[in-house]
């Protein structure tokens, strides 16, 4: 494997913020799950969510793009903003949110389908009919999600039949098939091989050049390798938010440092 | 002690071993004796004539034995049940599934399943004495006794069939196609259409098929509201008699045992047992074909 190690601090600095939780704080019904985390992130950079399980790293991940709503208890206060709007407040119609922020899941959740007709889903969707600019995007994504090459002979075959490593590349393609410049990723690679777990961290460091990406992850050798900058969550609150280097080095907080020393050091 | 267990654990065995002998034997007893009565009955009678004679008249003196107007009739009503089951059954199973509260539906499936838990001879008068002279405000010229009525009725009797294991089948769907869906911005409509009913097409055929079964050997309804005349035709608004509603006929005359007209109620249900078993088949092959694997 390749050690990717960041190198952002004089980009970071000139970089606009791209995605901000103002205050948020989240309940499931009795259980307060979030508690007033407030969180800038810089544009076309990739953050890492830390933190043990059940701390609050998906919630707040699927926060910023509404997948929490229809959850039974589900109550939020405080602001989401994507470049600078509130996509809570404004209403924005949820299709158009999630054209703009794309998200990968924990388990590969290829739908039942052609390879063709999952990166096409997005756009099908959308009302595209049009089969030349159908192809060139299945094409595009595919590449993008460095899959192309391993599927381009048989794309009509069923999505179900590539390994677990390809299905969560073929999943990237479809997310990147609309375009997100947003990405979130929910322990991508958790279910993964090294090897598609390697493929999969060359692909968002691929990827950051074009996208704003959240990744969260259990493994925090890979939250190094992969992340610009790391939030520790812990019981639902914001301990510490930096630079990777520095919260791997020299946290500030000690949770953290008992946190990042128990498990990595 | 030891030996005990094993003594237990081999009786217990053999208990299972003839509770699964009963429900084989009785199954091959039936085939044997429907299909010994049919041999009998194909001495007298060709087989090119059973499947292409267009009368079935053996209880007249002018005898015919085309089984055809049997099967149309069977095969209208049961088309007739399945238009009304097939999406009004689909619609409360995708219903059910992605929009009503976890309390509704708690309260509506049990109610649905009363549908089929209602005596079907009820159904039939009903048919016969609300839903007829409903249909005849609608279509003056409609007869008394039409395969239209029955079969719309026959239709709300197998729609817990169609939608109880439709809803089996959606909700078998994983949550993580669901989540796949919105997380592209799909709606929920866009969800149900694209990916869910896809998904669980090879559970809702085999509702439907279980359902077009159920149908194919109701008797009761159609006996009470089709009629009793065989009918070679395909128009919902005629008198027509199914296969079950003729073996119910003759079942309850006083045929001589062993004569012609007796053996014609074996030859019948062994045409609705091949049909049944074509069904099965198709079912089988469907699921074998399209059936689609999650963990
Ligand atoms: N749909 C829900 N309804 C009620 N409570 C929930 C729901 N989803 C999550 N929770 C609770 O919210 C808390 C945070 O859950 P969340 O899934 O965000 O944690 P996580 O940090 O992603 O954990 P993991 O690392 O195990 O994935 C947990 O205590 C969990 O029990
Ligand atoms: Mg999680």
């Amino acid at each position: 494997m390749t050690q990717i190690h960041s190198d952002t601090s004089q980009k970071e600095a000139q970089s606009k913020v791209k995605l901000s939780a103002r205050n948020i704080f989240v309940d499931y019904g009795a259980e307060h799950v979030l508690k007033d985390v407030s969180i800038d992130i810089p544009e076309k950079t990739v953050t890492a969510l830390i933190g043990p399980s059940g701390c609050g790293k998906s919630t707040f991940l699927r926060l910023f793009n509404r997948m929490n709503d229809h959850l039974e208890g589900f109550q939020r206060k405080g602001e989401i903003l994507i470049d600078g709007e509130d996509i809570y407040h404004d209403q924005k119609h949820l299709e158009e949110l999630r054209e703009t922020v794309g998200m990968v899941f924990q388990k590969p959740n290829p739908f039942p389908k052609s390879i063709y007709e999952n990166v096409a889903y997005g756009l099908r969707i959308r009302g595209v009919k049009d089969k030349k600019r159908l192809d060139q995007v299945v094409e595009e994504s595919l590449i993008k999600a460095a899959l192309f090459d391993e599927v381009k002979d048989h794309l009509k075959k069923n999505a179900l039949s590539l390994s677990g490593g390809q299905q969560q590349r073929l999943c990237l393609a479809r997310s990147l098939a609309v375009d997100p410049s947003i990405l979130l990723m929910d322990e991508p690679a958790s279910a993964l091989d090294p090897i598609s777990t390697a493929k999969i961290e060359e692909l968002v460091e691929e990827l950051k050049k074009k996208h704003t990406i959240l990744i969260v992850t259990h493994n925090l050798q890979q939250a190094r390798r992969v992340s610009d900058q790391t939030a520790f969550l812990y019981f639902g609150e914001l301990v510490e938010y930096g630079n990777t280097e520095q919260v791997f080095t020299q946290p500030k907080e000690e949770q953290t440092a008992h946190y990042i020393g128990g498990r990595f050091g | 002690m030891k030996q005990k267990t094993r003594l237990a654990e081999h009786v217990i065995k053999m208990i299972l071993f003839l509770c699964a002998l009963v429900t084989v034997l009785t199954t091959a007893g039936i085939i044997w004796v429907l299909f010994s009565e049919s041999i009998s009955f194909f001495q007298t009678v060709s087989l090119k004539e059973f499947l292409t004679d267009t009368e079935w008249t053996p209880l007249f003196t002018q005898k015919h034995f085309g089984i055809l107007p049997l099967v149309s009739g069977t095969l209208l009503t049961t088309f007739i049940a399945i238009l009304v089951a097939l999406p009004v059954g689909l619609t409360i199973a995708i219903y059910l599934n992605e929009y009503a509260s976890k309390r509704f539906r708690k309260v509506i499936k049990p109610v649905l399943e009363i549908l089929a838990a209602v005596p079907t001879v009820v159904y039939g008068f009903f048919a016969l004495v609300v839903m007829t002279p409903f249909l005849q405000k609608i279509i003056p010229d409609l007869p008394g006794f039409n395969a239209l009525s029955p079969g719309i009725i026959m239709g709300i009797m197998i729609i817990p069939f169609v939608s109880s294991l439709s809803e089996d089948a959606l909700f078998a769907v994983p949550q993580s196609l669901r989540d796949a869906s919105y997380g592209m911005g799909a709606t929920r409509l866009q969800t149900v259409f694209r990916v869910l009913l896809p998904a669980a097409s090879s559970g809702i055929v085999s509702a439907v098929i279980l359902a077009v079964s159920r149908a194919i050997g109701e008797t009761m309804i159609v006996a009470i509201a089709a009629g009793q005349q065989p009918n070679l035709t395909f128009n919902p608004l005629e008198s027509v008699e199914t296969i079950t509603t003729y073996i119910v006929q003759v079942s309850l005359g006083d045929v001589p045992h062993g004569s012609i007209e007796y053996q014609t109620i074996f030859a019948a249900g062994a045409m609705l047992f091949v049909l049944t078993l074509i069904l099965n088949n198709i079912s089988f092959q469907f699921n074998r074909r399209y059936r689609q694997k999650y963990e």
